[in-house]
């Protein structure tokens, strides 16, 4: 036994000790050191408070922001400690429902509005957290949020130019936006 | 299929191959145990390690006796991550407080881990400590990794050896497997991800207050936080309001990049690598499917190096890249064509400029459908098991391939060192297949096929589809295992089918819409994942000691070569029908209908 018990035992604690204690806390340490940002969350800091992190979505339902997309996340949309998706089938009518009833709330929100929705605006994201949306996802939106907050619908769409991120090397992603630093960025336009 | 989405898959496919030569040579070299010179600074931790430990480097071992050694070794990481997670309340490194696991699901998610396949019954930031995370689920994900590629290099030593009765010593192998292969290549990659936004730290979660107060409604609870109901049975709901929002922080790309390159999938977060925290941007999406692949593709040409002719890793590569691109493009296909039912209700589902497009439900705006779908591909198809996309949204043609893929028992790439010799074994029953046929015996590089090796490989190949097919039958006839079923009618099947079939092969993904953290459902695939990782490994030890034993035959006119082109199709069919066969009928009771009520009404 002492052949098989002691070398399986000592080498589990060792290799505890080298994969599962020094590996991360060397890297916990270089990471804080090289990249502090990033490895804290990379928190968006406004008036020296905390108001999110430019990676983690958060929910808008005011017809003067735009909107996420939809979260799965319990109880509430967007719980950080929450992560999930929907997992409603492809058939299951609960996902069919789901869809209509936020066709409606963004009809409702801009009566005038009949132009086909993105389908990332009406589909509940992976993780529930998503931060981003599709540039078709805010060009919907950009009439409404002209004519609440009063503002010429080219200035909008300028400000989605600005904010909008590409494909990566042309292939890598998606073209999308930033919600939350949308949204940041249209508060602060007056 | 978009320009992009071609894009993708041939930057992966180019990306793989490039690394497959050196990284293929530094592991052959490595298990072979040639001076390389990581090997020599290495030189003396190594020493001092095996002293501590009582392990003779020098004594290879029988495949009997390596075989129990990997055993008592898995059997005893999971005891540790099984007490750790019974006991962190009162452990250090627990920030958020964490309850002890209950039982059956410490059992499942120990097991789960050691044996590679990291099924996650349970939702990372709500349950496991730092510590459970880091010394606990961490530690078996380069464990258990090591673990697979000692058993394929064992195999492939069966092959190189003649009349020997040893395999090698697993004590030196799986710890030169850690240190010198695994360790150095997360470090890399985890540094890569915290660039991008991977978070790694130990600090307690963060506060931050939202841009909009957020209205919602919930359970009311009473003192115990048991759920109030009214006199109809209905849940009491009351509204709330906050503006606070909770960041998860933990050790996530030290995790994060072993979860990967071990072909492990175990989430540090419940929305895996979904989640923004866990796989932030393009780049990272890019590189934790490479990361997949990396190694299993790599391993191919170890072994063609170590058995002295490289043509034989390119023939199982090949074979592998064949079956890869082709389940690939059905899958990328099917997310984009969308679903009919959604596009009815005045929604645009069409890939422009401006979005991706196609079945956007339980995928993240920057990853779309290319790189959604080619995650789901390779996660399936290697036993990662992490996902991108929850692959229960996807449509039923979708869903069908990642079924299919890991019915097919993971050997398009692999799983770290499964892979491999998963493949191996399916080369030998083609081999014999293909002998019967022409009326020769069997041979492989140089080593008869006899009753033995057949028998060992029919063992191997025989207990997944049995015990998936078992479990299901189990859990769709008992009120237990319907119980957990979320999806109506064809899908709530798939997602039992699913979940039996991820956890024999190791894989780990899910249909995630199933509540598998319950009694029956935590023991039942814990005793799955431990019969469909061990049982096959013994039979594959096995095979090795007694190729290992056999004399090389000379390469007569009458031997099957089996590094062209023939051999590659041959090998492809024995995997696709072996592997396609055994399922077509629960296959065609879940997803195939599906596919047909979507695409027919």
């Amino acid at each position: 036994m002492n052949t098989l018990i002691r070398p399986a035992l000592v080498l589990l604690v060792i290799m505890t000790l080298i994969t599962g204690i020094a590996y991360p806390l060397v890297l916990s340490g270089l990471a804080h050191w090289i990249f502090p940002e990033q490895a804290a969350g990379s928190v968006i800091v406004k008036d020296g408070r905390p108001i999110g992190s430019r990676l983690i979505g958060q929910a808008f339902s005011d017809p003067r922001y735009f909107w996420s997309r939809p979260s799965a996340t319990a109880p509430q949309p967007y719980n950080g400690l929450g992560s999930t998706g929907s997992n409603l089938g492809p058939l299951n009518p609960a996902l069919t429902d789901a869809v209509k009833a936020r066709i409606d709330a963004l009809h409702a929100a801009d009566p005038g509005n009949r132009a086909p929705i993105p389908v990332d605006l009406v589909t509940a994201s992976a993780s529930g957290l998503d931060p981003d949306i599709s540039l078709a996802a805010a060009d919907y939106q950009a009439p409404r949020i002209a004519r609440v907050r009063g503002l010429d619908l080219a200035a909008v769409r300028a400000l989605i130019d600005t904010h909008a991120e590409g494909r990566w090397l042309g292939f890598l992603g998606e073209p999308r936006v930033n919600v939350l630093e949308l949204n940041l960025a249209l508060d602060a336009l007056k | 299929m978009t320009p992009a989405s071609v894009a993708l898959i041939a930057a992966l496919l180019a990306a793989a191959l490039a690394s497959v030569k050196p990284l293929g040579l530094y592991i052959a070299h490595v298990m072979e145990g040639r001076p390389i010179w990581p090997v020599r600074v290495g030189a003396p931790l190594e020493g001092r390690l095996y002293r501590l430990c009582g392990i003779d480097p020098g004594t290879p071992m029988g495949w009997k006796a390596y075989a129990t050694a990997l055993i008592v070794f898995n059997a005893l990481g999971a005891l540790a991550v099984y007490a750790l997670q019974r006991l962190q309340l009162w452990l250090p490194l627990n920030p958020q407080h964490f309850a002890n696991v209950s039982a059956d699901s410490s059992f499942n998610t120990a097991v789960s881990f050691a044996t590679n396949t990291n099924w996650q019954g349970y939702s990372g930031e709500s349950a496991m400590s730092d510590l459970t995370q880091m010394a606990g689920l961490a530690v078996q994900n380069f464990l258990s990794a090591a673990t697979g590629i000692v058993v394929a290099i064992a195999l492939v030593r069966g092959f190189v050896l003649r009349e020997a009765k040893a395999i090698g010593n697993f004590w030196v192998d799986v710890t030169r497997a850690t240190l010198y292969i695994l360790l150095p290549l997360a470090f890399v990659l985890a540094l890569i991800f915290v660039s991008q936004g991977v978070v790694q730290s130990l600090s307690a979660d963060k506060d931050v207050t939202t841009l909009e107060l957020l209205h919602y409604t919930q359970p009311k609870v009473d003192a115990a936080g048991n759920p109030i109901s009214d006199k109809a049975g209905n849940p009491v709901m009351q509204s709330m309001a906050t503006h606070t929002q909770t960041l998860p922080m933990g050790p996530v790309a030290s995790q994060e990049a072993i979860k990967q390159l071990g072909t492990n999938g175990g989430g540090f977060f419940n929305a895996n690598s979904a989640h923004p925290f866990e796989n932030p941007t393009p780049l990272t999406d890019f590189l934790q499917i490479l990361a997949e692949i990396l190694i299993p593709a790599a391993l191919t040409y170890s072994f063609g190096h170590m058995v002295g002719d490289t043509r034989q890793g390119w023939a199982l590569l090949a074979a592998m890249i064949v079956l890869f691109v082709s389940l690939a493009c059905i899958i990328v296909h099917s997310e984009q064509l969308g679903n009919p039912r959604i596009a009815r209700l005045g929604v645009d589902q069409a890939a422009s400029a401006l979005q991706p497009g196609g079945n956007m439900e339980g995928k993240e705006a920057r990853f779309g459908i290319g790189a959604s779908a080619l995650f789901a591909t390779t996660t399936t198809s290697t036993s990662c098991g992490a996902v991108n996309a929850m692959h229960d949204s996807f449509t039923p043609l979708g869903g069908f391939v990642t079924l299919f893929n890991m019915m097919l028992g993971e050997v398009v790439f692999g799983g770290v060192g499964t892979g491999l010799y998963s493949m191996l074994i399916f080369a030998v029953i083609g081999v014999f297949i293909a002998g019967l046929m022409i009326g020769r015996t069997p041979e492989y590089l140089g080593k008869k096929i006899e009753a033995f090796e057949m028998k060992m490989s029919s063992i191997a190949i025989l207990v997944m589809p049995f015990i998936v097919l078992l479990g299901t039958a189990v859990a769709v006839s008992i009120a237990p295992g319907k119980a957990g079923v979320a999806n109506p009618e064809a899908h709530g099947f798939s997602e039992i089918l699913y979940a039996f079939t991820s956890a024999s092969n190791n894989n780990g993904s899910a249909f995630a819409g199933i509540s598998a953290d319950t009694p029956f459902y935590n023991t039942a695939l814990g005793l799955v994942m431990w019969l469909g990782r061990y049982w096959p490994i013994v039979a594959v030890l096995a095979i090795a000691g007694s190729f290992a034993a056999k004399k090389r035959v000379p390469v007569t006119a009458g031997t099957m070569p089996t590094h062209g082109p023939t051999f590659v199709v041959l090998l492809i069919g024995t995997v696709l029908l072996v592997g396609a066969l055994t399922f077509v009928p629960a296959l065609a009771l879940g997803p195939v209908i599906e596919h047909l009520m979507l695409w027919g009404a």
